[in-house]
């Protein structure tokens, strides 16, 4: 069970209270019809999968119901940080 | 290779079983081969055998970087049937479904694969309406199902709760007779002995660490263990590993891997001879012949790759199992694990070439994949042996999603299995 702390709640809370929404700093193409057909499909289709550090977005669903970015080992399953949406992460892959 | 028989049981229990031959070698790797397949798995090893057998290239690797089927395939819950909806995916799968019906006399090994017959519960009007549609699909493709009502399942399964109080009554089912579950081990074991006795080198606790590209084309992989080995093909079949291995090739793939969960109980009784699943209240169990109910449901959200999922989604699990099974409520629990399954945006496999030249791979089989192994093989060998995707692999190319033709299984791939 995954302790997350929620930025807006400010409180740590069980994993059950949450949804795991995918990766995060998805840019929607500013002018989709000038996007090629690889370009569009890679945007709706093709997500980050790395083993190791993700960022990701998490929504509180039965709690504030607010959204917010986390970054977690995908492999030992730590949580890493928490951030608000709008905000950079600290921590990042090398290289 | 030393055949199984009934006469040669007889005769190795005069030697007290201590004379019989291994089931495959542990090859050194030669420095090249015509075809490197990287994964162990049973799809990885039946790619390798049907190579071998139906196309006479047996110059062949089999690289697995733990032993040979130690990953999802012996981690899955081995329900095997064919009923899709579309017809991309119900003719591989029906494909695979007619090599499962005669694969333990090919192989000369006893897969245990048993057509008890797979039940998917409708509990509302809606799962009623994609049952119906996916039944007349299924038959105009030439597969088996009818759509039961409540009393035709009860008939099936009376220890199961049908009655019409409940919170999710069931409505009805589609049923596929030849449906069912087959051993898991036995067919990785099975394939990797057949590949063996053509000649595959199997090399196991090997992984595979990089890929050898010379112009956009691949000539080899980098291996922790033996360093270079060179290839004219290379064909990857690494399940929920895909998406590191495509990004060692240069490229993504639209793979997401996820844990998925399973549990088994303690044996008891026979009490449940076929299969049952309900996408609703979203879990499936079957009964294993050593007694134990074999139980699963959805994916753990979050992507990882820990080979374990969290506790949550356990209890989600086993609240559905209550939910129709009142009756298994104090059946206690005895192993749970976790498999990293590699999820496709459409709920289909990939069986694709790639942007790298003579390097193609065979992924996102995701949770449903045990029941296409020997269909997987079959087709992957084809493709890699002629260079160009068999008619059936065609519709799976990994650049659907570039230019739109998805298949959208979701419906029928339904509750994770
Ligand atoms: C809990 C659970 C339940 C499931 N239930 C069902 C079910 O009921 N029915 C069904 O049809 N499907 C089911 N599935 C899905 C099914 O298990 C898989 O789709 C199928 O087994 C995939 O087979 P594979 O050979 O492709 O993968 P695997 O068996 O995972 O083989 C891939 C192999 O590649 C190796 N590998 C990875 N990276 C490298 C590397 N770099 N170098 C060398 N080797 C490498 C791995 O060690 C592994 O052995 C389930 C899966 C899970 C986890
Ligand atoms: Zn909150």
């Amino acid at each position: 069970m995954l302790h997350i702390y929620c930025p807006h709640c400010r409180e740590h809370r069980e994993e059950e209270e949450f949804h795991v929404k995918g990766q995060a700093h998805i840019a929607r193409p500013l002018d989709p019809d000038s996007c090629t057909d690889k370009e569009w499909g890679e945007y709706l289709f093709f997500r980050k999968n790395p083993r190791g550090l993700h960022h990701e977005i998490w929504y509180h669903t039965t709690g504030c119901r607010k959204f917010f970015n986390v970054t977690r080992d995908t492999v030992s399953y730590e949580i890493k940080e928490v951030y608000k949406i709008g905000e950079q992460p600290q921590v990042v892959a090398k290289g | 290779m030393q055949r199984y028989s009934g006469f040669g049981l007889f005769k190795h229990s005069l030697s007290y079983h201590e004379n019989w031959q291994r089931a495959w070698r542990n090859p050194t790797p030669k420095k090249k081969y015509d075809v490197i397949i990287v994964g162990g798995g049973g799809h990885g090893l039946a790619t390798a055998y049907y190579l071998a057998k139906e196309h006479g290239i047996t110059n062949v690797a089999v690289i697995e970087k733990g032993y040979l089927g130690g990953g999802n395939t012996a981690r899955n819950t081995t329900i095997v049937r064919s009923n899709y909806l579309w017809d991309e995916a119900a003719h591989l799968y029906e494909h695979a479904m007619k090599l499962w019906e005669g694969l333990s006399q090919d192989l000369n090994y006893n897969v245990m694969f048993s057509q008890r017959g797979v039940l998917n519960l409708g509990h509302t009007l809606q799962d009623m309406r994609d049952i119906q549609r996916r039944v007349n699909a299924n038959r105009l493709n030439g597969i088996d199902g009818e759509v039961l009502d409540t009393k035709g399942v009860q008939e099936i399964v009376p220890h199961m709760d049908c009655s019409a109080n409940r919170r999710y009554p069931v409505l009805g089912a589609s049923w596929q007779p030849r449906a069912g579950v087959a051993r898991h081990d036995a067919v990785a074991w099975g394939f990797a002995r057949g590949a063996d006795s053509y000649g595959v080198d199997l090399i196991q606790q090997c992984e595979v660490t990089g890929m050898v590209i010379e112009d956009g084309a691949i000539v080899g992989v980098e291996t922790n263990r033996h360093g270079k080995i060179m290839a004219d093909r290379v064909g990857c079949v690494t399940a929920g590993n895909s998406g590191v291995m495509a990004k060692m090739a240069g490229f993504e793939l639209p793979l997401e891997s996820h844990p998925l969960q399973a549990l088994v109980s303690e044996p008891i009784k026979p009490i449940l001879d076929t299969v049952v699943m309900s996408n609703h209240v979203h879990g499936y169990v079957s009964q294993s012949d050593k007694g134990d109910l074999v139980i699963g449901a959805g994916i753990d959200g979050y992507t990882g790759y820990g080979q374990r999922g969290s506790y949550p989604t356990i209890e989600h699990t086993l609240q559905a199992i209550v939910e129709l099974f009142p009756i298994f409520s104090r059946v206690r629990m005895n192993r749970q694990w976790g498999g990293i399954v590699d999820t496709c945006p459409d709920a289909c496999p990939i069986i694709s070439d790639t942007p790298v030249e003579n390097l193609f791979f065979n992924c996102g089989w995701g949770t449903g994949g045990f029941k296409a192994t020997p269909g997987s093989g079959n087709v992957f060998a084809a493709t890699l042996a002629k260079g160009e995707a068999h008619p059936l692999a065609k519709p799976f190319s990994m650049f659907r999603f570039h230019n739109g033709a998805l298949i959208d299984e979701h419906g029928a791939a339904g509750v994770a299995h």
